[in-house]
């Protein structure tokens, strides 16, 4: 490797938005209640300017924790029944499935956020409820589309070189697919990182918390760290799938 | 016509069907276990659940356990040609007597005990009603023509609707919920209709700009969608209010555009952030519907002696058109839905009822709220869908 590649690869990295987005978002997490006393010439006089109820650093983990555990959820159920969807004994309910998840896709997340609380109670329970109802779909449609793109020709030269159903899935379809089912679980996740901030109005703690906090008591300081958290945390985490993404599809 | 027919019967797999039977068994179980109605002292206390045979007595639990024998039986029966149409009106039966029961229910179990109790609906009267859906559901799917896929539908719809406009639910917590506020429901509820509509045509005006000339100079598509793309993946609720901070700076410098109603708070930044959300998907539409005009079909034009100008509006809108009918419809029902968060910056809608009894623990005023929100979703969902089966002849996807 000679020094001239070596800086464009460095070059190259140092150009790639997700670094530069992710930084700053890590940066301000864990200065956030230092920058917050100066801005108070943006607020009106006597406003409360650092959110106190729970340091940044904790909103965030707490907020990553709700959508990962139930991201994780969502992607285990939703390729358990994207797969079942494509076999040959769950291909006659995919119609029925697809027809769900229309319909399930108009349901607002409030709607259903809401809906879980006088099943479970107000905190984290029903916010995981409702992450994970509305993270399966868009993964299980991933899935789906992903497993009906394989072209039928390498089907039949799979079944040709005697793989069996669970090796040719495994080790056929799904690595095929891949694209199409990471790009399924960027939505869902994506879809859930926005949940989980509308969770906080049923006591999750997240990075909804100032926000809504803020919204309720008038307090326009906390909720600009409460979005401006959310939304880099959202951006970043987007960018990062999409990297994940460019990993699939050769470069030019 | 009959080998036709043998040859699609045969596509629906064998003659027994798996899922009425399990929903059957379900919808038992739900019905034997769970509290079918809760009874509560007042609107804000938790309640005590109540089975369905001592809610509803002999004759009631009859009348739900024969669609549940009926939805079983169909399942485990021969397939006939009018098998999908009866398990599906076997399905809405179970819907329409469930509900039915538990209205009944509310009137004789609240008038004994004062006039404060409120009787609710429980986790095994959603259980049924989930098992009655999920088997209508896939029963319309199933079905083979057109008049046999309405039929059920259309009947436990009338029958549901002919349930609540004929007073037998008004007893129950959602109904009485809906009966003290029923003023301040119309107007929160025109409201929805106004932020959403006027998102919408700002969300359509702008993104088909966009749309359009992301078409017209692809180099400048890929920044355009990116940006779009940010937009979309900020969550919705810190879009609401990040709002807030420029249009009260903006208002605070120039007073007068808060004659116009603009503000930081209210049903301007809520419309505004709307119209944001709705961008991506209209200019994505916009620019699938034109990309995907077949290149035969522009030549063709251009062969007939048309001028751009006619090419553009005779040809590629009308072949466009389809494409983006669709993304109105998916933005429109995402719009619906996002606007309860409207509620959140003062700007009103049915958020109001769901944040409301969130702030009360008042459950039925949320399930109020998020009911009508579902309700008014599916419902611009399925009249747009039934549009565009009118317009282009082929249904929607």
């Amino acid at each position: 490797m000679t020094p001239g590649r070596r800086q464009a690869g460095l070059v190259r990295l140092l150009g790639r938005p997700v670094l530069w987005v992710g930084a700053l978002f890590l940066v301000l997490t864990f200065t956030m209640d230092r920058i917050a006393p100066h801005l108070g010439f943006l607020f009106p006089p006597g406003t409360r300017l650092v959110y106190s109820r729970a340091s940044f650093p904790e909103l965030v983990a707490s907020h990553a924790m709700l959508t990962g555990l139930a991201s994780l959820v969502a992607i285990v159920v939703g390729l358990a029944a994207g797969v079942f969807a494509t076999r040959p004994a769950g291909r006659d309910y995919a119609a029925t499935l697809e027809m769900l998840t229309a319909v399930a896709q108009t349901f607002p997340p409030v709607a259903v956020l809401a809906l879980a609380v006088p099943a479970m109670g107000y905190g984290a329970a029903p916010t995981v409820l409702a992450l994970v109802l509305y993270g399966v779909l868009p993964v299980m449609g991933g899935v789906v589309a992903g497993l009906r793109s394989v072209p039928a020709p390498v089907l039949d030269a799979a079944d040709g070189t005697g793989f069996s159903a669970a090796g040719k899935l495994w080790r056929i379809e799904l690595p095929l697919a891949a694209p199409i089912i990471l790009a399924g679980v960027r939505t869902s996740v994506t879809i859930g990182i926005g949940t989980a901030t509308i969770g906080s109005t049923v006591g999750a703690l997240t990075l909804g918390s100032p926000i809504i906090d803020g919204l309720s008591g008038s307090n326009p300081s906390y909720v600009l760290q409460g979005t401006v958290l959310v939304a880099l945390f959202a951006v970043t985490v987007d960018l990062a799938f999409g990297e994940l993404e460019a990993l699939y599809h050769p470069r030019r | 016509m009959s080998a036709l027919r043998s040859a699609l019967s045969s596509r629906s797999g064998p003659p027994a069907l798996a899922l009425p039977v399990l929903l059957a068994a379900f919808g038992l179980a739900a019905a034997l276990l769970g509290g079918f109605v809760v009874i509560a002292p007042n609107r804000l206390l938790s309640g005590t659940p109540l089975g369905l045979w001592a809610a509803a007595g002999p004759a009631g639990t009859a009348a739900v356990l024969a669609p549940l024998t009926a939805m079983a039986g169909l399942g485990l029966a021969r397939d006939f040609a009018l098998r999908h149409m009866l398990l599906g009106l076997a399905a809405g039966a179970l819907m329409l007597a469930s509900t039915g029961i538990a209205g009944h229910a509310a009137m004789v179990h609240g008038a004994d005990a004062g006039p404060l109790t409120r009787v609710s609906l429980g986790a095994g009267f959603w259980c049924l009603l989930a098992a009655g859906f999920f088997t209508l559901a896939d029963a319309v799917e199933r079905a083979r023509t057109l008049a046999q896929k309405a039929v059920p539908v259309l009947a436990t719809a009338a029958g549901l609707f002919a349930l609540a406009a004929g007073g037998a639910l008004s007893e129950l917590s959602l109904a009485r919920e809906f009966s003290v506020r029923q003023h301040a429901y119309l107007n929160e509820l025109f409201r929805h209709l106004e932020l959403t509509g006027a998102g919408l045509v700002v969300a359509v005006a702008v993104g088909a700009a966009i749309g359009f000339m992301a078409y017209r100079r692809p180099r400048r598509a890929g920044a355009a969608f990116a940006a779009l793309d940010i937009v979309q993946t900020i969550p919705s609720i810190a879009l609401f209010a990040l709002l807030i901070g420029p249009l009260t700076t903006l208002t605070a410098l120039a007073p007068a555009l808060r004659g116009l109603g603009i503000g930081g708070i209210g049903p301007f930044p809520a419309i505004v952030a709307l119209a944001l959300y709705g961008l991506l998907p209209v200019a994505r539409g916009v620019h699938a519907g034109l990309s995907g005009v077949p290149r035969a079909a522009v030549d063709a034009a251009r062969g007939m002696g048309m001028t751009g100008r006619q090419i553009f509006t005779s040809t590629m809108v009308p072949l466009a058109l389809p494409t983006f009918f669709q993304t109105l419809r998916i933005t429109l029902v995402q719009l619906i839905g996002l606007a309860t968060l409207a509620a959140l910056i003062g700007a009103g809608g049915l958020g109001t009822f769901i944040f409301q009894g969130l702030g009360q623990t008042a459950s039925d005023l949320v399930l109020l709220g998020a009911l009508s929100a579902i309700g008014l979703a599916l419902l611009a969902d399925l009249s747009l869908r039934g549009v565009a089966l009118a317009l282009f002849r082929r249904p929607a996807t």
